[in-house]
C-alpha cells in the first residue's frame, strides 16, 4: 500500500482512540468541577427543592455514567446536546444547540488563526534559514534576541503594549477586534490585526529556532560539503539541500505552534475582545455550562489529532526514503 | 561543454603546493597536523597519496581545493592552481574553481549525496550552476558518464534517489558528478574504501578508464597500497603530516626506500601456520535464519574446533554477522542445531544460563561505539569479573592488571576513560573485556576492518599469542582476504546466505575454486601496476570465450 495512504489510515485510526480517551479524561474533569450548574444558576439562596427540580429537569441527577454514554452517543450523531443557560425557561423559552454557539466562534478562532499563521510560518521559515546562513553574525544575535524576548513577556504584556502604541498612541489599528458574522472581510482583517501581530510575535521565536537548530544540524552533513565543493552558493545550500531533509523536525513544531494557535488563544481573545472559542469556553465553564465545555475540549482535542497527522504526512513526502522504497 | 577562452597551456604545473602547514583543533588547542609539504601535479597526471588515519591525506587532498574543514585551518603555504594562489582567492573565487576546475569524490557517496534529491539533480548541479551547460545539455552529458561509467540503464539510472542504488553505483555516480564540468583535477579521497574487494574491482576500472579518456589530472587517496599502485603514476607516503618519502609508483613498489614505508609494505605477510584440531568445540548444522519474512541465512553448517580459528568471508549482505548473531543467541534460528561443546546450544539468549554466556564472548568491529565512553577501563574490565566470578576488591584489581597485560598495556590505562585510548588500544581493550572470564570460543566480528593496517597486524599478532596461550577458538568473521590468510586454519566462504565452500585454509585458497571464491580471490588488488588491466583483460577473455 502506498506509504503515505497506511500512515494517514493508521494515525486517523490512534487518532479516534486518542479522542475516546480524551472524552472520557473531559467529561471526568467537568464532573469533577466544583459547584454546578443549577446552584450557578439559582444563587445560593435557592431551596434544595428547587436546585433539584432544575437539575431533573436538564438530566443533572442521572449517574455519570449514564451521563456519559448519552453525551458520546451524541457526539458520535453529531449533536453536542443543548446548552444548559438556555435550558428550560431560563434562556427565555427558545433553546439553544451547543454547536450553534460552538460553530461561529471556531470559525472566528480559525479565521484569527489562519491570519496569524499565514504571516508566522512563512516568516519563521525565513527568519530560520537567514539566521542559520548568517549563523553567529550580527544579523543572527539581533533575530534570536528579538524573539527570545517576544516569547518570554506574557502574551497579554505584548497585546497591551502593542494596542499602546499601535492604536492609542498612533491610531493605526483599531485596539478592540470585535467583530460579528456580517462584518465584511476587509474591515474583520483590519480589526484582527493586532491580535494577529500578538500571536506572530508569540509563536515565531519557537518555530524559527527549530528552523535554525534544524539546519544547522544537517550543515555538518557530508552531503552538504559534497555541494560547497562543487561550487554551489551558500544560500542554495540552505534552501535545497538543507531544509528538504530538515521538514520533519520543522513540521512538528509548526503542528504544535499552529494547534497552540487554535486552543491557547483565550488571554489574547480576552484582551482584544475577540468572540472566539477560547472566550465562549472560558465563559461556560464560568457558568457551568457542561455541554459547551465539553464540546470546546473536545474541538480542541481534534485539533492536536489533526494537525500531527498533517506534520506526519509532511515528514513522509519529505523523505524519499519512506516514500519510494527501493 | 566548450571552454570559451582556451586555458594558457601553461608551461608550469597544474597544481603546485609549497609549504603548506595546517592546524587542526583539538581540546581548545591548535595542533599543527600538516607539517610543510611540497606537490606538484603535471596536467594528466595521477598522484597516490598514501598513509594511515592521521596521516594528514584527506586534509591535504581538501587544502589542494583550497578548503579545509571545520576546525583546521590552513595556517602557511601557497597552492598555486594554474598559476594563481587559491589560498588567497575570495570565497566567491574558489566556488567559481570548484565543481568545475576541481572536483571531489568522497569515501562514502552514501552520506555524501543528498538524500532529498535525485542522482540525475545532483549530478547536473554543478555544470548548470556554474553556467556552463544548459539544463537539457548538462542531463545529456550526466547521462552519457553514466553509460561511460558503467552503471546500469544509463538514461532510467539518475531518476532514483540515492538509497535505491548500491554502494558501488553510488560511488561511480559520484565520479560522473565529479567529472559532469570536465575539470582538470579530481581529488579522489579513498574512494573505494567502503566497497566489498569484488565492487571495488569494478569502481577501480571505472574510475581509471574515464581519468584516462578524459585526461584528467588526479589525487587518488588511500590507505591500501594495492590500490594506489593501480591508481597512480606517482605516490607520495605520508606519516604525522609530513612526507616519508616520493617516487614513481613501479619505483616505490619496486625499491622502497624508507623504514617505514618498508613496514606499510610488510603488513600483507603476516602468515599463521595452519594447524588441524580434532575436538569440535562449536557445531552449526543446517541452520536456517530471517529477518521478518526474508530469509537470510540458507542451510549453514560450520563446524569450529578448539584452540582454533575459522574465518568466515564474504562480501556485505553475505550473512556473515547473521550467523554471529544466531550464534550468540540474539537471533534464534528457523531451523536447524547448534551444538557446543557436545551439548545443544538454546536458540534463545535467554534460555541460556550465565556459564553458558560466560564460554562465548563477541568482539565488535568499532571499538568507539563498543566500549562506555563513560566508564573507566577498571569498570569495563571489573564488571564482567563480578557479574561472572564473583570477584571483588584486591581480587579483580590483580585480575584486571593481569588482563591489561595480557593485551600489552599496563596499569596507567586503569582510570583512563575510552576517548582517552587510540583505535588500537581501544580493540586492546574489548579483547580483554571478552577475555576476562576464561572464555571458550570468541566471535571477531570485523575486528581490524576500522583499523590501519599497522594497528591491524599488532592486533592479529595479539590475537594468536592469545590463542596459543590460552587455547581460546575464534570465529572470525572477515571481507578481508589478506586478513584470513595471517589468521585462519579453515575458511568458510559465504555468498547470498549460504556457504559455497569451506575447508582447511590451504585446501579452500589452492585451486581449483569455486567460482565466487574464485572471484573474491582475484578481486583482491596486488602489489602490481599491472595487476587491474591485467585481470580485466582475464576476465574479459573469459567472457569473451564463455
Amino acid at each position: 500500500m502506498n506509504p503515505i495512504v497506511k500512515t494517514v489510515l493508521q494515525r486517523l485510526g490512534l487518532g479516534l482512540v486518542t479522542l475516546f480517551v480524551v472524552s472520557i479524561v473531559i467529561f471526568s474533569a467537568v464532573t469533577l468541577l466544583p459547584g454546578d450548574f443549577a446552584t450557578a444558576i439559582l444563587g445560593q439562596s435557592a431551596t434544595p427543592e428547587t436546585v433539584a427540580a432544575f437539575q431533573r429537569q436538564i438530566g443533572l441527577d442521572r449517574p455519570p455514567v449514564l451521563r456519559y454514554l448519552v453525551w458520546i452517543g451524541g457526539v458520535l450523531r453529531g449533536d453536542l446536546g443543548e446548552s444548559f443557560s438556555s435550558a428550560g425557561g431560563l434562556g427565555g423559552g427558545h433553546v439553544r444547540t451547543v454547536v450553534s454557539l460552538v460553530v461561529p466562534r471556531l470559525k472566528n478562532t480559525l479565521f484569527l488563526a489562519s491570519f496569524a499563521a499565514l504571516i508566522a510560518v512563512p516568516l519563521s521559515l525565513a527568519l530560520g534559514m537567514l539566521a542559520a546562513l548568517y549563523r553567529n553574525s550580527v544579523f543572527d544575535r539581533l533575530v534570536n534576541l528579538v524573539t527570545l524576548t517576544s516569547i518570554s513577556v506574557p502574551e497579554f504584556f505584548i497585546a497591551y503594549i502593542l494596542m499602546l502604541f499601535l492604536a492609542v498612541r498612533l491610531p493605526i489599528f483599531y485596539s478592540l477586534a470585535n467583530v460579528s458574522a456580517d462584518t465584511p472581510l476587509l474591515e474583520r482583517i483590519a480589526r484582527c490585526a493586532l491580535p494577529a501581530m500578538t500571536l506572530v510575535l508569540v509563536i515565531v521565536a519557537h518555530m524559527m529556532r527549530m528552523t535554525r537548530a534544524a539546519i544547522i544540524n544537517l550543515l555538518a552533513s557530508p552531503y552538504i560539503e559534497t555541494a560547497r565543493l562543487k561550487g554551489v552558493t551558500p544560500g542554495r545550500i540552505i534552501f535545497r539541500h538543507a531544509l528538504p531533509n530538515a521538514w520533519a523536525p520543522i513540521a512538528t513544531v509548526i503542528a504544535i505552534n499552529l494547534a497552540y494557535l487554535i486552543v491557547g488563544v483565550v488571554v489574547v481573545e480576552v484582551v482584544f475582545v475577540y468572540p472566539g472559542i477560547g472566550q465562549l469556553m472560558v465563559d461556560s465553564v464560568s457558568a457551568r455550562d457542561i455541554p459547551v465545555v465539553q464540546a470546546s475540549a473536545l474541538v480542541f482535542a481534534v485539533t492536536y489529532v489533526l494537525l500531527n497527522l498533517l506534520a506526519d504526512i509532511v515528514s513522509i513526502v519529505a523523505n524519499p526514503r519512506l516514500l519510494r522504497p527501493r | 561543454m566548450a571552454r570559451s577562452v582556451p586555458l594558457p597551456e601553461a608551461t608550469g604545473p597544474l597544481l603546485d603546493i609549497k609549504g603548506l602547514r595546517i592546524d587542526g583543533r583539538s581540546e581548545d588547542r591548535w595542533h599543527e597536523i600538516v607539517k610543510g609539504i611540497d606537490l606538484t601535479l603535471r596536467r594528466g597526471e595521477v598522484l597516490g597519496l598514501i598513509g594511515e588515519s592521521g596521516a594528514g591525506k584527506s586534509t591535504i587532498g581538501l587544502a589542494a581545493m583550497g578548503y579545509a574543514r571545520p576546525g583546521c585551518r590552513i595556517s602557511a603555504g601557497v597552492v598555486l592552481f594554474n598559476g594563481t594562489d587559491i589560498l588567497k582567492a575570495s570565497e566567491a573565487e574558489r566556488r567559481r574553481l570548484w565543481g568545475s576546475r576541481i572536483a571531489y569524490v568522497a569515501q562514502s557517496a552514501a552520506a555524501s549525496f543528498n538524500p532529498a534529491h535525485k542522482l540525475l539533480d545532483q549530478c547536473v548541479e554543478a555544470s548548470i550552476g556554474h553556467q556552463i551547460a544548459a539544463e537539457e545539455d548538462a542531463k545529456r552529458n550526466a547521462v552519457d558518464l553514466f553509460r561511460r561509467l558503467r552503471l546500469p540503464e544509463p538514461e532510467q539510472f539518475g531518476f532514483r534517489y540515492p538509497h535505491q542504488v548500491s554502494g558501488g553505483q553510488l560511488q561511480r555516480a559520484m565520479t560522473a558528478m565529479a567529472m559532469s564540468c570536465r575539470p582538470d583535477l579530481i581529488i579522489f579521497d579513498e574512494p573505494t574504501t567502503a566497497l566489498d574487494v569484488t565492487t571495488q574491482i569494478e569502481v577501480l576500472a571505472a574510475i581509471k578508464d574515464i581519468v584516462r579518456q578524459f585526461n584528467t589530472a588526479a589525487i587518488y587517496i588511500s590507505h591500501d597500497l594495492a590500490v594506489v599502485a593501480q591508481m597512480a603514476d606517482r605516490v607520495m607516503v605520508l606519516r604525522y603530516g609530513e612526507l616519508v618519502e616520493e617516487a614513481p609508483t613501479r619505483a616505490m613498489l619496486s625499491a622502497p626506500q624508507k623504514a617505514y614505508t618498508k613496514s606499510l609494505w610488510a603488513v600483507r605477510s603476516l602468515r599463521k601456520e595452519e594447524e588441524t584440531g580434532d575436538e569440535i568445540l562449536l557445531d552449526v548444522r543446517g541452520v536456517d535464519a530471517s529477518y521478518g519474512t526474508l530469509k537470510v541465512l540458507h542451510d549453514i553448517n560450520v563446524k569450529v574446533p578448539r584452540g582454533r580459528t575459522v574465518a568466515v568471508v564474504g562480501e556485505s549482505g553475505s550473512g556473515k554477522s547473521t550467523l554471529a548473531r544466531v550464534i550468540t543467541g540474539l537471533l534464534p534460528p528457523r531451523a536447524g542445531t547448534i551444538r557446543f561443546d557436545g551439548k545443544p546450544l538454546p536458540p534463545r539468549l535467554k534460555d541460556r544460563d550465565k556459564s553458558l554466556l560466560r564460554r562465548i564472548q563477541m568482539i565488535y568491529q568499532m571499538p568507539d561505539t563498543a566500549l562506555n565512553p563513560r566508564r573507566r577501563i577498571r569498570d569495563i574490565l571489573g564488571r564482567p569479573l563480578k557479574n561472572h566470578l564473583g570477584l571483588s576488591g584486591a581480587a579483580r584489581e590483580k585480575r584486571t592488571l593481569e588482563l591489561l597485560r595480557m593485551i600489552e598495556l599496563d596499569e596507567r590505562f586503569l582510570d583512563r576513560l575510552p576517548n582517552e585510548l587510540s583505535g588500537g588500544q581501544k580493540q586492546r581493550i574489548c579483547i580483554a573485556r571478552a577475555l576476562a572470564i576464561d572464555p571458550e570460543l570468541i566471535i571477531c566480528d570485523e575486528v581490524t576492518s576500522a583499523l590501519d593496517q599497522l594497528v591491524a597486524e599488532e592486533i592479529l599478532k595479539l590475537l594468536l599469542r592469545l590463542q596459543k596461550e590460552l587455547n581460546v577458538s575464534y570465529l572470525y568473521i572477515t571481507h578481508d582476504l589478506a586478513t584470513v590468510k595471517a589468521i585462519a586454519d579453515e575458511i568458510v566462504v559465504m555468498y547470498q546466505g549460504r556457504v559455497v565452500e569451506s575447508g582447511a585454509k590451504s585446501q579452500v585458497l589452492a585451486p581449483p575454486h569455486h567460482e565466487y571464491t574464485e572471484l573474491l580471490l582475484s578481486s583482491v588488488p596486488e602489489m602490481d601496476p599491472d595487476w587491474l588491466d591485467g585481470i580485466l583483460k582475464k576476465r574479459e577473455n573469459a567472457s569473451l570465450s564463455a
